[in-house]
């Protein structure tokens, strides 16, 4: 279980308490978290679960894969700390985590 | 006109139906919603259960839309196991299977639709199989396993990726296509043959321009499909991909215009103002394309429901979409986007021999539609072009060393 804040992009925060296993993005979408779309719900096949990443949580969260880089690399709004939400996967270690949300996900 | 202490009545309680309830929430819709499903589970996603459920790599948890209590915690009145047996437009109600009656100011059909039967003899022995729910799914996955013969009838993208996932568990699998090509009616002749090439590498026996004339069984369960050339391939069970049709009798038997889908305007209101349709069971316009068109994937159904909860809650409506889809088979990811319609040249960027490459379908300088194998660059940026209707320069296009952020003219 780990404790994910989730901060929209007109500032609003929710904070969720997320299983082990579950990806950062089914932690918001379960929980009807706005602003993580997740069209293709986990395949890395739409870039809709697009966040920000906080510095501090840029080793916990893992590296990106090849694939998920190059979806990214075409995504609305990219910066360095974007991370496809799908592709994180959460464990203990990640309690506390902090994601920001971009203004659309389109 | 827009109230948000509305009743709601949502008919189909799939990816489209269960969005639709989540989203209204979300946009502050404060009056009673009623989600009505005719399976036993809440809302799940559908696409896994051809790939990553049907191979093991996805729980039953995983592929809900949102966990079970979400719904009394939403004040969402989910009512499974039912269906819309009658709708009443003049009263505003909906007569269902349990008996009780439903009243509504505002309906939502989501109803989605049913995967096509062949009509020949046989298909009603056990182990002929369709795939459509969790529960389809459940009787696929107890069939298939080291040894199993699976005989995939249809070509389409479900049967590919039952054939994919069938491999992957051990199954021997001949796909029976009616066709002289796979995905003859979704896809162009270059990925037909790349699909057909990576399957047989796999061990996937086709047999191509073949039509099933019937099934074969002993104690009521299916040993074999006949073929109209008189063989009998032997099977211990058999999938049916070969379409599937909108679930709109409900919508036509009310009057609502109806054109194989309830017909539908850009906030996905039928010709009766108090009802919408979305997802697979709506016949939707398509500005892009400039025409009308059903379409049975994910994106579509969200985008809809999107429209619907956003007219419903008196919001902007949402901006326009590209459509698009996915089809996961062994280690290829193939991303779909936008339609070929008044396309004038199919135009290939890179090796398919290397298992990663594009084909753009064109209109004059535009680009009306993406096939993307293991390529999301040419997936993300062509799928913004179709949307921009942006030109493009055929050359730089066709050349895969130029980025695909210099491909535009």
């Amino acid at each position: 279980m780990a404790k994910i804040t989730y901060i929209e992009h007109d500032g609003t925060e929710h904070v969720v308490d997320v299983k082990t296993g579950l990806t950062v993005m089914e932690g918001a979408v379960k929980n009807n978290v706005p602003g993580i779309d997740a069209d293709c719900g986990g395949a890395c096949a739409c870039a809709t679960c697009h966040v920000y990443v906080d510095e501090a949580w840029k080793d916990k969260t893992g590296e990106s894969s090849a694939m998920e880089e190059s979806m990214l690399d075409f995504a609305e709004n990219v910066e360095p700390s974007s991370r496809l939400s799908c592709q994180i996967k959460v464990s203990d270690a990640l309690d506390g985590l902090v994601v920001r949300l971009p203004e659309s996900q389109h | 006109m827009c109230d948000l202490g509305a009743n709601i009545v949502i008919l189909g309680a799939g990816h489209a139906g269960g969005t639709a309830a989540a989203l209204l929430r979300q946009y502050g819709h404060t009056g009673p919603i009623t989600l009505v499903g005719d399976e036993p589970l809440a809302p799940y996603q559908r696409p896994p259960l051809s790939k990553a459920w049907l191979k093991g790599e996805a729980d039953a948890d995983s592929l809900a839309l949102k966990p079970l209590e979400f719904y009394p915690e939403h004040q969402i009145d989910f009512r499974p196991n039912t269906r819309a047996v009658k709708l009443r437009r003049s009263d505003k109600l909906v007569e269902l299977s349990d008996g009780t009656t439903l009243s509504y100011d505002i309906l939502i059909l989501a109803t989605g639709a049913r995967a096509i039967k062949l009509p020949v003899p046989g298909a009603d022995l056990a182990g002929v199989l369709e795939l459509r729910t969790a529960a389809d799914a459940e009787a696929l996955k107890a069939a298939v396993g080291p040894g199993k013969r699976l005989a995939v009838v249809g070509g389409g993208y479900i049967g590919l990726e039952v054939a994919a996932s069938g491999r992957a568990l051990g199954a021997e699998v001949v796909v029976i296509e009616r066709e002289p090509r796979l995905l003859a009616r979704v896809a162009c002749e270059a990925l037909s043959d790349f699909f057909q090439g990576v399957h047989q590498a796999h061990g996937v026996v086709f047999e191509m321009g073949a039509s099933v004339t019937g099934f074969v069984g002993e104690n009521g369960h299916v040993t074999g499909v006949t073929l109209a050339d008189g063989r009998t391939l032997p099977c211990d069970a058999a999938v049916i991909g070969v379409g599937a049709t909108p679930n709109d009798e409900l919508a036509a038997e009310a009057g609502l215009e109806t054109a194989r889908g309830v017909v539908v305007n850009l906030e996905a209101r039928s010709s009766d103002p108090a009802i919408f349709a979305i997802g697979d069971v709506a016949h939707r316009p398509m500005p892009l394309y400039d025409r009308m068109f059903r379409m049975e994937s994910v994106p579509n159904a969200l985008e809809q429901a999107k429209q619907a909860a956003s007219a419903v809650t008196g919001r902007p409506p949402p901006a326009g979409e590209a459509p698009w889809q996915w089809s996961d088979q062994y280690d290829l990811k193939l991303q779909i986007a936008g339609y070929p319609f008044d396309a004038d040249e199919v135009l290939l960027r890179g090796d398919p021999a290397s298992g990663k490459f594009a084909v753009f379908h064109l209109k004059g300088d535009q680009i009306q539609s993406v096939e993307a194998i293991n390529s999301p660059p040419e997936f993300m940026m062509g799928k913004q072009l179709i949307l921009n209707r942006k030109a493009v320069s055929k050359a730089k296009l066709a050349d895969p060393s130029v980025s695909m952020k210099e491909v535009v003219a």
